[in-house]
Formats: structure tokens, sequence, C-alpha cells
């Protein structure tokens, strides 16, 4: 596909006989074969190629103006607000860009679960997914702190404090970790400065991850395999360039609601109360795309149970490819499988909504119930399905599903469409 | 490399290899140390608290080290309920009289020892200390009684400097 590329200017061909640089981008985004079926879930993709865009530049210019100093980040960030020209257009974008970037990579997830997108031969894409969503975790966590509100500073403790349920060394971590004997301005510069290295790092995972999808091809819908070339595929461009940059306007629209008519409503208010390290509080939450995880955490009765669980429900996700023991990847054709993973979606929002409710009685009970369940799914329900479901036949190709059965005659019988 | 002869050449390959990994290696330990704390920070390692304005059930909070340090005169009935715990019914075993070198005065971490958040005074079913992140109960002993702390609330180093001063740390 890439060696059919000719630039048209002078200059163009000199650059390219010497670095074929612009041959490899037009490869990638002009004639790159793509499933002909690909739905609305597959423009997330591009999306959060433009949300990683959009934080690493906003994240740049309030970089400039903001002081990583436990005594100075909370005024620098009112600063920002007040001041600062168009400051709190770029805050607030930089805020809620980060939620809704959470939002978009859950649903490509959650695209990749119901479609088997992570099944061979794409099972290392969806492990680099996997670290990309790790890397996320630790910008996000650590770019909360920053603006050092009181749910900054409680949210660093709770979470540092994890590690000082490590048997023996707990301790010596925790206080590597803070550069002293609590959360304060040492930790407060550290995690300035890899809030600042992540997003770059997680960019490079990114080209990764589109250079791996880039071997086998896009998964569809139908989850079958297709022709690279064949009648199945149609060329990127102009077919999902217009696609996805249709979708990234929706986004956009929705994105630019939050921003400017609600743009506080996915913070929490505590943080527009400077870091108090003698007041812990009443109810400490985490951002909403953490709660999940948080309701695992507090699922447990016991310290290192409790960091050991949540940090196994990230990890494995790394695991599913192999977890996952059907050969047929979309839940299209697979009856029980379709409904257990929308039983694990919404099983996996309850634990969110738990997330955010104060640990105690009912709904500790039910966060424990629901903790079970989302690890079930992992390693019962899903090992399980590959052997007991009993899967619907696959179409031969992509067109086979929505032809009438008329056409179907006219293919069997070898005439053309 | 089993059935040929151990040459020179082998020998100065493993050992340019060997002094090369090893300079690299303890090159690493500057740059994992200096997140650790400094000079400045340990500088700041004790307090002195004068314990004349507390008056019998009151208490105060103190900074130590960045983190808060109760300073509690107890009652007579919360030394009793205290003491009067047996120490098969706690999950961190400790006699009262371990933790308070002077029953009177109660002086701990004010770290819940579960996530690090505040415990709030005076609250909770053991009429001591009750954390309000994830639920911790501790006696007025702050010893852990009920909730997802593993160990009672830590007591720091301390000394009567005189009847009216403690020196912590």
């Amino acid at each position: 596909m890439s060696d059919n590329y000719v630039p048209k200017s002078a200059v163009g061909k000199w650059f390219n006989e010497r670095l074929p640089l612009l041959d490899l981008i037009y490869g990638h985004l002009m004639p790159y074969p793509t499933p002909k079926n690909l739905n609305y879930f597959w423009t997330f993709g591009g999306i959060l190629t433009f949300c990683l865009v959009t934080q690493i530049i906003t994240g740049l210019v309030l970089a400039m103006h903001y002081v990583a100093d436990a005594d100075l980040a909370f005024a620098s960030v009112e600063h920002i607000m007040r001041d600062v020209n168009y400051g709190w257009l770029l805050r607030y974008i930089h805020a809620n860009g980060a939620s809704l970037f959470f939002m978009a990579v859950y649903i490509h997830m959650a695209r990749s679960m119901f479609y088997g997108s992570y099944k061979e031969p794409r099972e290392l894409i969806w492990i680099i997914g996997v670290f990309i969503f790790l890397l996320m975790i630790a910008t996000a966590f650590m770019g909360y702190v920053l603006p050092w509100g009181q749910m900054s500073f409680w949210g660093a403790t709770v979470i540092t404090n994890l590690f000082s349920a490590i048997p023996i060394v707990g301790e010596s971590v925790t206080n590597w970790l803070w550069g002293g004997y609590a959360v304060g301005s040492p930790l407060l510069t550290r995690f300035f400065t890899l809030h600042y290295l992540m997003p770059f790092l997680i960019f490079a995972l990114v080209i990764l991850h589109v250079w791996a999808l880039h071997v086998p091809g896009n998964n569809n819908p139908e989850g079958i395999d297709v022709v690279k070339g064949s009648q199945d595929t149609v060329p990127f461009h102009p077919h999902y360039v217009v696609k996805d940059l249709f979708a990234l306007v929706v986004f956009l629209i929705i994105f630019a609601g939050f921003v400017f008519f609600v743009p506080n409503l996915l913070g929490h208010t505590d943080n527009y109360i400077q870091a108090n390290p003698l007041q812990t509080p009443e109810h400490i939450v985490p951002e909403w795309y953490f709660l999940p995880f948080y309701a695992i955490l507090r699922a447990v009765p016991d310290k290192l149970g409790g960091v050991i669980l949540m940090v196994s429900a990230i990890a494995i996700l790394a695991f599913l490819p192999w977890l996952d023991t059907s050969k047929v990847r979309s839940a299209k054709y697979r009856p029980l499988y379709k409904q257990f993973v929308w039983l694990f979606f919404a099983n996996t929002i309850f634990l969110g909504y738990l997330g955010a409710q104060v640990a105690d009685g009912l709904f500790l009970i039910m966060g424990r119930i629901a903790t079970v369940y989302y690890f079930a799914h992992f390693i019962i329900i899903l090992p399980l399905l590959g052997y007991i479901e009993k899967t619907k036949p696959l179409p031969k190709s992509l067109s086979e599903p929505v032809l009438t059965k008329e056409e179907k005659e006219m293919l069997a019988s070898g005439a053309t469409t | 490399m089993s059935d040929k002869p151990v040459t020179r050449r082998n020998f100065l390959y493993i050992t340019t290899g060997t002094f090369t990994a090893a300079g690299a290696a303890s090159l690493v330990w500057p740059f994992v140390d200096q997140m650790n704390p400094d000079a400045s920070v340990k500088a700041l390692a004790s307090t002195e608290v004068d314990l004349r304005p507390i008056t019998p059930g009151q208490s105060i909070t103190v900074l130590w080290r960045g983190k808060p340090v109760f300073i509690r005169r107890r009652t007579p009935e919360e030394i009793s309920e205290a003491k009067a715990v047996s120490l098969d019914e706690l999950p961190d075993p400790q006699d009262d009289a371990a933790r308070a070198k002077n029953p009177e005065w109660l002086v701990m971490v004010g770290i819940c020892t579960h996530l690090g958040c505040i415990p709030l005074g005076q609250k909770g079913e053991y009429n001591g200390w009750f954390c309000p992140c994830h639920g911790s109960h501790y006696d007025t002993s702050g010893r852990i009684r009920k909730g997802p702390a593993p160990t009672n609330l830590e007591i720091p180093d301390y000394v009567f400097l005189n009847d009216n001063t403690i020196k912590i740390g």
C-alpha cells in the first residue's frame, strides 16, 4: 500500500527519497484497507488520539503558569483561573478533557470486549492498550494532585499509603515516594514532573498500538477475518476519515457542553479548599473514573488484600485474550457471552456507583458481591463459556448478513451483483 | 562454551562485562536515593510541646514531621475503660500501659493505619477515634477495634522533659 505513493512536488520528492516519512503516514492514513462494516464504536480510537493531543497542548500551556510547590500550587491554580488570559478556558478544557478521555477509553475497551477485538491475532494490540490505560490512570491521578486542594491532598495520601501495605519494606517505600514522612512539597514536585512525562510515554505507546493494529487490520462487528483488498474492505480515506471526523464533531459538542456549561460537574467541590494536612474531608472520593476500582479496594476488610485485589482488577485485563477460550470473536454470534458481557458492563457501572457511597452496611455487602462477580467474569465465566456455549454460524463474508435471500442465491449461482 | 577451552578472550569479556554492569548498577542508587527524605526534612525531626493549657478531656493536635500528633489528656473514665479491656479482644494486642507512659497523657500519631486519613476524636463505637474514610474504630487507648486498619495508632518516640513539657521525636 505504501509503495504507490508519489509526492507531487519536487520538494516532496526530494524529501521522500531521503526520508520516506510521507510515504509511511500516507500508507497508514489513506489507502489502509478497513472492513466496510465498522460501526460508530470504532470511531473512539480517533477520538482518543484527539483527547491525548488536547491534553498535551492544554497541559503544556498550563505548565507555563503553574507552580509545583505546596505553598504556592493552590494559589497558582486560582491565578490561572482568574488572572491568566483565557486561563479558565484552558484549565476547564484540561480538567474536563481528562474525564472525557476516560469516558472514551471505557467505551473503546467495552467495544473491544463486546466484539472480541482482543483475540488472536490482536492480543498484543490489547496488551499495549492495557499499558496505555495503566499510564492514563497514573497520569490522571497525579494530575488531580497538582491543584493541591483537599481532595488532591487526601487522595494522594490514601493512594500513596497503599504502598505501606507491602510487608516489611512498606514504610520505607512510602517515605521514599513522599520524600518525607507525609505528603508534602517533595511529592507534589515529583508528581508534576511525572505528570508532564507520562503523556509522551502514552503517545509512544499509541504509535505502537496503531502499528500493531495495522498488521492484521481492524476487527469488525461480525468478528470474522476479512481479506485485505477484497470486497469486504474499503480504503481508510475517505470512508473512515469522514466517519471518524463526524463522530469527533459529536464528541466535541458534548465536550464543549461540559467545558462551557457545567465545568465543575465532574469535579469535587472540596478541591476548591486548599489542602490541609490536619483535617481529612468527611468523605474522600476519587474522580468518577476510578470509582469501580475504589469500590473493589474497599470491599476487602484487609489492607493488603484490598490493595492486591484492586491491582489485580486492572492487571487481569492483560490476560483477557487467554482467559476467553472461545474462538468466536463477536458477541453477535455468542448468545450466552452477549448476556454475560452486558452483565459485566452493568456490574462495573454498579461498582462505580458503590465506590461513591460510604462503605458501610448494605453498600459494603453489595460491594463485595459485585467485586466477586467482577473477578468471576474473568476467571470462571469466560474460560467456561468457550467450552459450553453453542455459537451461531459465522457468515463467510461481511456482505452475507446484510444480503437478501434472492441476492444470496444469485451469488451462489455465480451471477454478479 | 563447555567443550571449548577457556581463553584469555573469554576472561577479558567476562571481566569487562562484570565491571561495566557493576558500575552502571552502582550509578542507579543516586537516582533512587535522591527521592528519599532529604537533610532539611530530617532536620525537623523533633517538636517540643507545652502541656499546661490542656485540661482533662481535652486534646490538641501538633504537627511533627508533617504528620499530625494527637496529645490527649484522658479522663479517669477513659483510662479505666482502656485498662479494663482484655487483650484477647484486640486485633493488635497491646497493653494500655505500653501505650501511655503516663496514663493521663496519650500521645500518638493521628494517622489512621489503614490509608492515612486523620481519625476524628471521641467518636466511633469505642468512644476513642473513628476514621471517616473507611470506617476504622479505635478505643480510648488508640487501639484498633473494628474496621480495615491493621494496627493500633502509632506511638511516636517522646520523652517528658519535665511535668509540663514533652519532646516528640
